[in-house]
């Protein structure tokens, strides 16, 4: 496990946190490779989440565009409708075996704020959700949701009352609470050692999509695209390729109204390095180092920062990231909605975007993996908003 | 030796002329001025500093005017001042030229909230080579070993972190806190203050009595700075809070 990629990543937070994520080391690097750890997530995964996800050949699509042939990773698929479960299983297992009783976690779009809810009535944990006050007001279902299984729902009024404040607030919690309190982090964002866990937790996605796909193929695929907001379904994607140099790997950023306005969510196009939520990685941010707000349709992508792997990969050019803005994110949506029947996440959306952009400029027998990090029901107060029938 | 007062407002908090009047006034009574960076994101605070970080952020308050700040100040003063911030002004600044125009405009001491002591070799020889003082904080959950290594990493005090939780007034002090004094003070050679929740005399009292070397006030300052904002009311009840909080001290020393 490494405490820093490069030099992103590391350990800034205040020095009351540092026992705790010493304890959450030992903890982890105890039971990680622990067979009978590793048999009940693998238990919880299949049985309870619905693992192993199809790898589906979108050929209506692929039809349509006409290039290269489009397959989904269906992490829509999964209980509560994204790879998020993947991440909230492990380390609710985690939590159990350190002995702690009650889980907090933070939420944008609310997928995670809902898998770690599940998890939570799961494994009988008391649970608490930081979510921005704005991301309660445009998710209402999965507020809903996440009652239903028993989780106080706390709206975060401070900042910009979006998902880094719910952050914020989160660790505010856990300053007080550590002692019988799992800080349950749904991206691979936050202070080492949570980057490594989260993708650890998220490589699965990978691992088996690759099987996959030489199932099916024969080969791997030329490019495997995925959106990143805070990283981890594209990391999860991406771990399993990324010693292969013949497969392309993209990460789609949100980019909002325009990546030259200021009303987008693109870290590392347009971002600098900076130093939040204890790590160094990049940032957002005006001339004075202040964190600024962020624009996306997407609630799971309307992030200021990324995961410091992502700044990692971005500087030694292992990865590409490109932007997709709203609009052409909507298009998807809707492109997807009527050729295959599935409704696709407004995040997973701009992957899906962009894979259509490249497709076209493909051949017909080379491949592109989308993970389709969620499905879209949650997101369908937002798209009403914009297309009537 | 005498036992110290550390007075901390945010800079800016309403405006950088208001701060400035808030130090004079404070300074009548406190050993010590601690000047707060607002930032966006002050995850260690809680909702009072929170706020007070957003009014300054709002009236346009920027990194450069901290140090405006002290330099006017220094025209009246030599009340040593302490730098409080989160490390992303700084590296966004890069860390030679923040210290550099630190120094240059007066300051004494910088403390980094969220810059643990593994990761501050090139922070302390820099501060050293600038002839600036490093504070960092202790929790009472840390380690005997990563306390010595604070301390090592100091100068001027240690700020031990009574509670377990953000800044903000507290109506008791715990015993948690107080057993923690006694444990930290045995094994550090730098002066041990203690901050975080304390807003009255009598707490104020019962740390020095308990071997403390000061006390930190934050939270019960900027209180009143957000019900009576940018007057000459809110200088004199801050000039009366830090008097009263003084009293407490030279009560405990005695
Ligand atoms: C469906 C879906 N995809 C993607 C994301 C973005 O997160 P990450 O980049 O960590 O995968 C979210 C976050 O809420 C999400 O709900």
């Amino acid at each position: 496990m490494e405490m820093r990629f490069g030099k992103y990543g590391g350990q800034y937070v205040p020095e009351v946190l540092i026992p705790s994520l010493k304890e959450l080391e030992k903890a982890y690097k105890e039971y990680k490779d622990d067979p009978e750890f590793k048999e009940e997530l693998d238990y919880y995964l299949k049985n309870y989440a619905g693992r192993e996800t199809p790898l589906y050949f979108a050929e209506n699509l692929t039809k349509k565009i006409g290039g290269a042939k489009i397959y989904l990773k269906r992490e829509d698929l999964l209980l509560g409708g994204a790879h998020k479960i993947n991440n909230s299983i492990g380390q609710a297992l985690l939590a159990k075996k350190m002995g702690k009783t009650r889980l907090i976690a933070e939420t944008g779009a609310g997928e995670h704020g809902l898998s770690s809810a599940m998890v939570g009535a799961l494994f009988k944990m008391k649970t608490r959700i930081y979510m921005g006050a704005i991301d309660v007001e445009r998710q209402k279902l999965n507020v809903y949701k996440m009652k239903l299984h028993g989780a106080e729902v706390y709206p975060v009024e401070s900042g910009s009352k979006t998902l880094k404040d719910a952050i914020n607030e989160a660790l505010r919690d856990w300053v007080e609470t550590f002692e019988d309190t799992y800080y349950l982090i749904g991206s691979v964002v936050g202070p080492y050692p949570y980057p490594s866990i989260v993708r650890d937790f998220q490589s699965v996605i990978g691992k088996e999509a690759k099987k996959q796909i030489l199932d099916i193929e024969g080969k791997l695929p030329e490019c495997i695209v995925a959106c990143v907001g805070g990283g981890s379904n594209s990391i999860g994607i991406f771990n399993e390729f990324k010693n292969y140099k013949e497969v392309k790997l993209i990460g789609v950023e949100a980019a909002g109204e325009g990546l030259d306005t200021e009303k987008h969510a693109a870290a590392l196009l347009k971002g600098k390095e900076g130093i939040l939520h204890g790590m160094l990685s990049y940032f957002l941010q005006d001339e004075d180092g202040q964190i600024r707000p962020t624009h996306s349709i997407s609630a799971g992508l309307d992030y200021p920062g990324v995961g410091p792997e992502h700044a990692y990969l971005k500087d030694m050019g292992a990865v590409e990231y490109v932007g997709i803005t709203d609009e052409e994110a909507l298009n998807a949506f809707l492109e997807l909605s009527k050729t295959e029947g599935i409704i696709p996440a407004l995040e997973s959306s701009h992957a899906l975007a962009h894979a259509m952009k490249i497709a076209k400029e493909m051949d017909s027998d080379e491949i592109i993996i989308v993970n389709l990090s969620g499905r879209g029901d949650k997101d369908l107060d937002t798209v009403m908003n914009y297309v009537k029938f | 030796m005498d036992k110290k007062l550390v007075s901390f407002i945010v800079a800016g908090d309403p405006n950088p002329e208001a701060t400035l009047k808030f130090m004079k006034a404070l300074s009548k009574h406190s050993d010590i001025i601690e000047l707060g960076i607002p930032f966006s994101d002050p995850m260690a605070d809680g909702e009072t500093i929170q706020m007070a970080d957003i009014r300054a952020l709002n009236n346009g308050m920027k990194v450069s005017k901290v140090f405006d700040i002290i330099r006017e100040f220094r025209k009246y003063s030599n009340t040593p001042i302490v730098v409080m911030t989160y490390y992303n002004p700084v590296f966004n600044m890069g860390l030679e030229r923040f210290l550099k125009e630190l120094k240059e405009s007066g300051g004494n001491g910088l403390i980094v909230v969220d810059l643990p002591v593994e990761d501050s070799e090139e922070y302390l020889s820099l501060c050293k080579k600038y002839g600036i003082n490093t504070i960092f904080l202790a929790a009472p959950n840390t380690s005997e070993d990563r306390i010595k290594r604070i301390d090592n990493a100091s100068s001027m005090f240690v700020y031990l972190v009574s509670l377990y939780g953000t800044t903000g007034v507290r109506r008791e002090i715990s015993n948690l806190a107080i057993d923690f004094l006694k444990r930290t003070k045995k094994l550090c050679k730098n002066p041990v203050y203690v901050g975080f929740g304390i807003s009255e005399k009598e707490h104020a009292k019962r740390f020095i009595e308990n071997g403390a070397d000061g006390v930190v006030v934050g939270s019960a300052y900027v209180k009143i700075i957000e019900e009576y904002g940018d007057s000459e009311e809110t200088a004199k009840k801050l000039e009366e809070k830090a008097m009263e909080l003084k009293e407490g001290i030279l009560e405990g020393s005695k």
